[in-house]
């Protein structure tokens, strides 16, 4: 029995603490957001946040995030609770085609906002390249990346309302 | 819509709870008892429907189509909602279920079980477009690009027609005014003159009671209020948020998790394993042998999988174990070479004397080509959950041929097919990969042997080596010139034809032309893969008519126009992108500009690629694509289509190769068969040529130029000719640096 936090939420599970978090995640705590694209740490589709470092998932061991928090793309934000600016993005963009990989992709371009909030094009290369795409929409991923970091920004420049 | 006969019509009826439903239905067979038997079912007769209208005025467009990534069920519920003038906002979309109850089953079990034609006795019930129609939609078969150009021309627009029309004689008939006073729009009906107006919904039960025109009166395009606007995708935001749910995320109470291995050269089998070795582990279950591949089942797939990798498995091999990548080549230009000196070869395309312009031509060229077998390498790793329990065989998965996998998991585990239920889930890609139901027959036969459903889920090195594989081929080529260097004779020889047909046609306005083909089989199998034949067949021949350009001595470009003197759709596509290109202009030195254009699926692609070359690295700058696909119902999505179709291309040119080794595949995971990622990229820019000519697709055309127009951008800039694929078996170092290397 280990426990893990996810999102927030303290979860026990019975599993052995070797098995890859991705597993635990979707099997045991059933939030299937996070996907199984290669299982060798090549394609990026199981990417959560580590203490909010984008971490492969399919390879990281579950002992390793006892006592650390994860976050998942449902904990990211959602249709129903509020979308992330990334998310709101990903819409407005209409990156998506298939949608597998999008999970992935957007908890890697989180993290990249997290550390640089208006990347460039190389830094975007940079961080979003262990990111596997099968519909190749690497063109609106890229403006997907710019317009939430001009939202975010934006965001971040108005005056607080009750300061 | 000239084509409908009376034998085709429209039919409508009204539910429970005062919902109105429209359709297009085939009448049943009626003439013989083999017919009735076949049609006849406890529901009666042939019967699809695509249209609801709510008692709350919502319009339902209900689809045969999977939603792959394609954007069908936004594209397909616009083509309805735009023929009926309806309320875009309150337009929902429904796939329809892959089972008895919405498509005719035994039509289907019947068409996919016995011949690949259509029945002739259906055929006089069934003509013309409607035939083909069917085949679509009654199959629910999404693949060949056909979607908006079957279902969404015959079945959403028709029927959106006809229900318009009788919304509006219904009012008519109510308000006692003339139905040409009446303006439909909205979702709503109003009369100006005596100030009415009303909802659709109120007048729809009555209309659906009074039937609908089988010919109606189709929009022309400048009518259009929705086809032709880019409204956003309905299934994207679920594919935000982790919300939507494709076939991997299936749980069902009780559930159990499965892991397969296959003999790993094809056509083997399993000699024996230790099932005594794993069965301590925990969570195994039981060890399950499926004849060509062995399963774990456990509490978890981590469980199954780990333990699966520990079970020691001996294989038969078939005898096709001494196979490698080089002897199928070799084995491709022997039996090119027997054909050709035995004259045995499958005629393709044969008008003009070929040979005589070659013998008679002031300058001949030839030359070879070859590309490897490919993987589909979709996101998603091929998965399936099966439950069989109460008599029936329940399957959750994504599939591009719903009906088809029943039929095919029914056989496997000796159930009647109309006992199989498939639920269609979101596919994580499928490019040709979820047409073949491999995976839904293993999870059938697991859940055979259990009492609870099992969740089958494909490691990726799995998927890798046990794909259809798009086909390994070479293709032979003699170009005729005259002394001013005009084609006069093209002569092609290639090996393995799939489809479509049409693929090694060229367009070109050559008098001697000559195209054949040797059939020269492998133990691997075959699979469709985005765009098929195409995706080959392009590379050869738009590289082939780039080296007779070189070879004249002209501008590659330039050349290309005057040979498409007869094709004005071509030129204008042709133009088109290489006016955006701004071809003609002067580049740096290490950069090279290459075109290429291909038809496919009905629409004509162009692109030109630029690309910069570092030491030898190819770096893909710019992609400028032109398409005519007729017209572009939602020219967003086909514009991602374009980068999609790009993308996929240019991962199989730049990478792609999967090669046999001792009779397996030598790949297995993403390290080995690489994929384009983001800094790899270029830009995309699309340009859409509304023709008004018959719609085409738009999932594959992308694809077939990219890999030519790259390799002729290669050639532009560096001299090096790239004949065979994937580019990065090539050396494009200047020789001076090669030779600097070897020493």
């Amino acid at each position: 029995m280990i426990s893990l936090k996810i999102n927030g939420t303290e979860h026990a599970v019975e599993v052995d603490p070797a098995t890859p978090l991705l597993w635990v995640i979707r099997d045991h705590v059933g939030l299937t957001g996070t996907k199984f694209g290669c299982g060798i740490a090549q394609c990026g589709a199981c990417t959560v946040h580590l203490n909010g470092s984008p971490i492969r998932s399919c390879v990281t061991p579950s002992q390793v995030a006892i006592g650390q928090e994860i976050t998942t793309i449902e904990g990211l934000g959602s249709n129903a609770k509020g979308l992330h600016p990334l998310q709101q993005a990903w819409i407005d963009e209409q990156v998506p085609q298939c949608g597998y990989c999008q999970s992935g992709q957007i908890m890697s371009a989180a993290a990249l906002l997290e550390t640089v909030p208006s990347p460039s094009d190389q830094d975007i290369d940079r961080a979003m390249a262990g990111n596997v795409c099968r519909c190749g929409t690497y063109p609106r991923i890229r403006r997907g990346i710019k317009r939430a970091a001009l939202a975010i920004n934006a965001l971040d420049k108005e005056p607080a309302v009750d300061g | 819509m000239g084509k409908w006969t009376r034998r085709a019509f429209i039919t409508t009826g009204v539910a429970a709870g005062g919902v109105a439903i429209f359709g297009v239905a085939v009448r049943r067979g009626d003439r013989a008892d083999k017919v009735r038997d076949l049609v006849a079912n406890p529901n009666d007769a042939v019967f699809d429907i695509w249209l609801k209208i709510s008692p709350d005025n919502t319009v339902t467009a209900i689809v045969p189509h999977a939603e792959m990534g394609q954007g069908v069920h936004t594209s397909l519920a616009m083509m309805l909602a735009d023929e009926l003038d309806a309320d875009w906002e309150k337009v929902d979309v429904l796939e329809a279920p892959g089972n008895k109850e919405y498509a005719n089953y035994a039509l289907a079990r019947g068409f996919v079980a016995g011949n690949v034609d259509f029945p002739a006795w259906l055929i006089d019930t069934v003509d013309g477009f409607m035939f083909r129609a069917t085949q679509a939609m009654s199959l629910q078969i999404t693949g060949g690009s056909t979607s908006v150009k079957t279902t969404g021309q015959l079945a959403m627009r028709v029927t959106g027609a006809a229900a318009r029309a009788a919304l509006l004689q219904t009012a008519a008939d109510e308000w006692q005014v003339p139905v040409g006073e009446l303006v439909a729009r909205n979702s709503m009906i109003s009369h100006a003159a005596s100030q009415r107006s009303a909802t659709y919904a109120s007048f729809a039960p009555a209309a659906a009671q009074a039937g609908l025109a089988d010919k109606p009166q189709l929009k022309s395009s400048d009518e259009f209020n929705i086809m032709g606007t880019s409204p956003q995708r309905g299934d994207i935001p679920a594919k935000v948020d982790g919300s939507a749910m494709f076939g991997i995320d299936t749980d069902l109470p009780g559930m159990k998790y499965a892991a397969v291995k296959a003999a790993p050269v094809f056509g083997g089998s399993v000699a024996s394993f230790e099932e005594a070795s794993v069965q301590d582990m925990p969570g195994v279950r039981k060890v399950i042998d499926l004849d060509d591949a062995v399963a774990v089942v456990a509490d978890g797939y981590w469980q199954a999988k780990q333990a699966l990798d520990q079970l020691q498995v001996d294989f038969d091999d078939a005898g096709n174990a001494a196979w490698e990548q080089g002897d199928i080549f070799r084995q491709f230009e022997k039996d090119l070479d027997d054909s050709a000196a035995a004259g045995d070869a499958e005629t393709d395309v044969e008008f003009g004397d070929a040979g005589r312009a070659l013998a008679a031509a002031a300058q001949t060229l030839e030359a070879e080509y070859r590309v490897p077998f490919l993987a589909h390498a979709t996101m998603e790793p091929m998965n399936c959950t099966a439950w069989v329990h109460d008599g029936q065989c329940e399957l959750w998965l994504g599939t591009q041929n719903p009906l088809g996998f029943a039929k095919d998991a029914a056989e496997a585990i000796d159930m009647d097919a109309d006992d199989v239920v498939v639920h269609n889930q979101y596919l994580g890609g499928g490019f040709g990969r979820r047409a073949f139901s491999d995976v839904a027959v293993q999870a059938a036969r697991l859940a055979a042997q259990v009492h609870y459903p099992v969740k089958l889920v494909w490691s990726r090195e799995e998927d890798m080596r046990h794909d259809h594989y798009r086909q390994a081929s070479i293709s032979r080529f003699r170009g005729a010139l005259d002394a001013d260097g005009k084609a006069l004779g093209w002569h092609n020889h290639y090996v393995n034809k799939h489809d479509p047909e049409e693929a090694p046609h060229i367009p070109y306005a050559i008098d001697n032309q000559r195209i054949v083909y040797t059939e020269s089989k492998t133990h691997v199998p075959w699979g469709f893969w985005r765009s098929v034949d195409h995706s080959l067949h392009a590379f050869f021949t738009e590289s082939f008519i780039d080296e007779m350009a070189a070879a004249a001595g002209r501008d590659t470009y330039e050349y290309r126009r005057e040979l498409l003197v007869n094709e004005p759709r071509f030129l204008a596509v042709l133009d088109l992108a290489a006016e955006k290109a701004g071809w003609g202009e002067a580049l740096p030195d290490n950069v090279g500009r290459g075109i290429a254009i291909h038809r496919s699926f009905g629409s004509i692609v162009a692109q030109v690629v630029d690309v910069e070359m570092l030491d030898g690295d190819v770096s893909v700058q710019r992609v400028v694509c032109a398409v005519d696909a007729g017209y572009a119902i939602h020219p967003d999505g086909m514009v991602a289509q374009m980068e999609s179709g790009i993308a996929y291309g240019m991962t199989a040119a730049l990478y792609g190769e999967i090669s046999i080794r001792r009779g397996a595949v030598a790949q297995s995971n993403f390290h080995d068969y690489e994929m384009l990622r983001i800094d790899k990229s270029p830009e995309i820019e699309t340009h859409i040529i509304n023709s008004g000519e018959a719609l085409g697709g738009a999932g594959e055309p992308g694809t077939p130029p990219i890999a030519p127009a790259l390799t002729n951008a290669i050639f532009d800039a560096t001299g090096i000719r790239i004949r065979e694929l994937p580019v990065r078996l090539h050396d494009l170092r200047k020789p001076d640096h090669r030779e600097t290397d070897v020493a």
